[in-house]
């Protein structure tokens, strides 16, 4: 039998030395699986690599993949630094994306310029509202927040499907369910080839470190995360710091929205944040609540999808053999963290079965 | 004939040994005390025989015969029933249905045996229980009759009492070691955790004191003092008195007028209270545990909703005024709340960022100070010789007396008027304890007013000037602490009134 018991502390080395078997394993794992489809492991994982950086433009493919991660991965953290399980962003996102759509198919012929910081400030504050909704209610009626939030999303998905089949529809398409392309001013400028996002993203890590790490509204949150009553003693204003940090959480996701609209479709579409909003928690999460981890892993995660999705094509192997692929490396990363936390005893108890028949009175 | 034996019981928790090699033993019909400060492994040492933890190294004999005990569940097949500090009961159960929880037998039980079980079972040993009552509507002593029943019923003829006078009145504790001796002279077998000198020598035989883990010496209970015994498990002599000092301000700090406070099924947890502080005074409350004492150190604190009722401080209304808004009132005052890390401080933060938690709002603009509270920490630490690594160690790390200190040397630094504290003292060793009362009595020379929560009664005897006494949420008496016993108190805290008039003082 065996006994799971939390560990106290852990050195550094000792979590480093996990987390590194727990990927070497799955590798291992992933091997023996590999070599069963008759494929050589070694070569298969050096086109993963390939297939991320081996061109421009599969490095820019990256690139595009790891932007969204880690923005939306940013904004989740917020939230949860506070015990706040915003479970949302995939909603947040979407929102973000046709607030922005709607301020680009309207308004089209506003210079550039004007025209995008329009999209993103629409963006940032639909998502924020999106965000801000389920806060209030928390705040005021005690809900719960992973379920306001995760049933937010489908609200969002099925609003941007009726819009595209309705009031959006684009009269050009020929009856197609789809939203109009946006104009040439409603996409966002390129800089060394791979659109802008990669600036906001490096912008935004560093604003929020700063903002979690040095301010006063960023000691707030982490007190509130830790203990709401030592918060209140303390006299902070519990609930206006959760309103306003999950607004802050809602608008990066809003803003991931306006990205990936204006950036990577160029228009609208119900499967634009296509999960990745779910991804960003797995990525705020492996990121141990940092915020200086969150482009690290985003990038980790970008190269795990896009490179599973290079060895289909590379390999001809079927599309759900790549994904477990992605399947036991997340296994591992995650489990892994569970052997950072708690340690497994052994106990004997053959030997004990009879002693207890034996020792129990009368 | 020992019914149990440990033999060289070693328990480890990371780096920290909790029990280093200890030998112990129990007699059948024994009651035997295990006497040590906070943090001396006797608690773990019990739940090793409780099945709760499993040694590293060392042997478990039980009526001569080697046992391992891999569980709780193990143990109390045994014949070890465990009764914790806090009680593990399903409050909106009856007794019988507490009792039952957990038993295996038959898929269908027949209540009126069970019934009868029950009370023959409360009779024989004087436990007066009434199986269908609610255990939401017991009083503490009672629900601690029922633990001690639910073990007896299971067929425990070994009972481990953890720290169980801690939450009775003085009567109250009469009763229960009245209940321990008819089981100790029916066979059964006691082991008693403790550290109130006077009780493990009233009702003990023998008495095994722990020092650090380590096993000092096991006594026969005979001619002992309470002295004998505390230098034993400290280690050296202490002086245990502790002053009053006397001081001559008498200007009113804080005013309270009928104070009513609702809990949430809208029952009164202070049924209109009235009573006034002066600053260079040291009010005493006594209470059992969940009189209300929580309800007002907080309304008085700005954290709980006032029904009705006014609190003045220097003559400044702050009735439901919130923490902030009493600071910004320029009001001086500090609260050590009962909950140190769950409210008093932050657990996961490293001291400077628990310093913090009442300055960070005094350096101006966006950004936090903490080298400031860098300065403050390193400041504090050296006063108070606080025992920590360094000031980067979250306080969850530190021990219980240490974490204390940290709390108490936040809130006097900022020099406050009133210092409420809830159970400064609780979990500390005698060292640790004296060394707060003296920063209190610190406070009271500079003529600031402090109120102090208290459960020991000896205590508080000692440092208050004045004691108010609660009982269910209503003050059964104000007294002057020169001029009562501890078995007026006793009587007061059950909601008796004293004879002779003097409880107005």
């Amino acid at each position: 039998m065996l006994r799971i018991a939390k560990r106290q502390s852990i050195s550094k080395r000792k979590s480093a030395f996990i987390r590194i078997s727990g990927i070497l394993s799955a590798l291992v794992l992933m091997s023996f699986f590999l070599l069963a489809m008759g494929l050589n492991p070694f070569k298969v994982y050096g086109a993963m690599i390939a297939g991320c950086f081996g061109s421009f433009y599969r490095f820019r493919q990256t690139i595009e993949l790891m932007i969204p991660l880690s923005l939306a991965a940013l904004g989740i953290m917020i939230a949860f630094k506070m015990k706040f399980w915003n479970i949302g962003a995939e909603g947040q996102i979407l929102m973000g994306a046709m607030a922005a759509s709607f301020v680009a198919l309207n308004m089209p012929e506003l210079p550039k310029p004007v025209l995008l910081t329009l999209m993103g400030v629409a963006g940032l504050l639909v998502g924020g509202l999106w965000a801000f909704i389920p806060a209030i209610f928390k705040v005021k009626y005690e809900t719960n927040e992973t379920l306001f939030t995760l049933m937010m999303n489908y609200i969002a998905i099925k609003f941007v499907i009726y819009l595209q089949y309705g009031p959006w529809k684009d009269p050009g398409a020929m009856g197609f369910p789809k939203i109009p392309n946006f104009v040439d001013g409603a996409i966002i400028p390129e800089l060394f080839g791979v659109h802008i996002g990669w600036v906001i993203l490096i912008a935004l890590t560093v604003l929020f470190y700063v903002l979690l790490n040095k301010t006063k509204l960023g000691y707030e949150i982490s007190v509130i995360g830790e203990s709401q009553n030592t918060a209140r003693y303390a006299g902070m204003n519990v609930n206006r710091v959760v309103l306003l940090s999950l607004f802050m959480s809602g608008a990066i996701c809003g803003l991931v929205g306006m990205i990936q609209a204006s950036g990577v479709a160029g228009t609208l579409t119900s499967g634009l944040a296509g999960g990745m909003g779910y991804t960003a928690i797995i990525v705020a999460w492996l990121s141990q609540m940092q915020i200086q981890f969150v482009p690290v892993i985003g990038l980790l995660f970008a190269v795990l999808v896009q490179g599973a999705s290079y060895i289909q094509t590379a390999f001809q192997i079927p599309q759900s053999a790549a994904e477990i692929l992605q399947g036991i490396i997340l296994f591992f990363a995650l489990g892994s963290e569970f052997f950072v936390k708690y340690t497994l005893h052994s106990i004997k108890e053959s030997k004990t079965k009879e002693k207890v028949k034996g020792a129990a009175y009368e | 004939m020992n019914v149990i034996e440990l033999k060289n019981i070693t328990k480890r928790f990371g780096t920290v040994t909790a029990n280093d090699h200890v030998n112990f033993d129990l007699e059948a019909g024994e009651i035997h005390a295990i006497l040590g400060e906070n943090g001396a492994g006797k608690s773990s040492l019990m739940n090793v025989l409780a099945g709760v933890y499993q040694p590293e190294i060392g042997e478990i004999y039980l009526r001569g015969e080697r046992v391992t005990i891999p569980s709780p569940r193990h143990s109390i097949k045994m014949g070890i029933g465990m009764i914790h500090q806090h009680f593990k009961l399903v409050e909106c159960h009856t007794v019988l249905e507490n009792m039952i929880a957990g038993v295996s037998g038959k898929f269908f039980m027949n209540q009126k045996k069970l019934s009868k079980e029950i009370e023959d079972l409360s009779e024989r040993y004087g436990l007066k229980i009434n199986p269908n009552a609610r255990i939401d509507t017991l009083s503490v002593a009672e629900k601690q009759r029922v633990e001690i029943l639910k073990v007896l019923y299971r067929g425990a003829k070994v009972l481990i009492l953890d720290e169980p006078t801690a939450v009775l009145t003085p009567q109250e504790t009469d009763n229960l070691f009245e209940i321990l001796r008819k089981l100790k002279s029916d066979g059964h077998a006691m082991i008693i955790i403790t550290h109130k000198l006077d009780e493990v020598i009233a009702i003990s035989d023998r008495i095994t004191v722990m020092r650090k883990g380590v096993k000092i010496k096991t006594l026969i209970n005979e001619n002992l003092s309470p002295r004998e015994l505390t230098n034993e498990m400290v280690g050296k002599a202490v002086e245990l008195t502790i002053e009053c000092p006397a001081t001559d301000c008498r200007n009113t700090l804080l005013n309270v007028e009928n104070l009513r406070i609702l809990n949430s099924d809208g029952r009164p947890v202070l049924g209109g209270i009235s009573f006034d502080l002066s600053g260079g005074e040291i009010l005493g409350v006594a209470g059992v545990a969940g009189s209300g004492q929580k309800e007002l150190c907080e309304s008085i604190a700005g954290l709980e909703t006032i029904k009705d009722g006014q609190i003045k401080f220097n003559n400044s209304d702050i009735t439901g005024r919130s923490p902030r808004e009493i600071l910004e009132l320029g009001i001086s005052m500090s609260f050590v709340p009962e909950d140190r890390l769950g409210m008093g401080l932050v657990a996961g933060m490293d001291l400077v960022e628990n310093v913090l938690l009442k300055s960070y709002r005094d350096k101006k603009g966006l950004f936090v100070d903490r080298e400031a509270a860098k300065a403050h920490a390193d400041l504090l630490v050296d006063k108070l010789n606080i025992d920590t690594p360094d000031i980067y160690t979250p306080v969850r790390q530190l021990s219980g007396g240490n974490i204390q200190k940290v709390l108490l040397g936040r809130e006097i630094e900022m020099q406050p008027e009133l210092i409420i504290t809830a159970y400064p003292a609780r979990g500390l060793d005698v060292g640790s304890a004296h060394k707060v009362y003296d920063l209190l009595n610190e406070q009271k020379l500079q003529n600031n007013g402090i109120m102090f929560i208290g459960e020991d009664l000896d205590v508080l005897l000692e440092i208050s000037d004045r004691i108010m006494v609660l009982c269910e949420g209503k003050i059964t008496g104000i007294v002057k602490a020169d001029e009562v016993s501890k078995e007026d108190l006793g009587y007061l805290m059950a909601g008796r009134s004293l004879e002779g008039g003097h409880s107005n003082a």
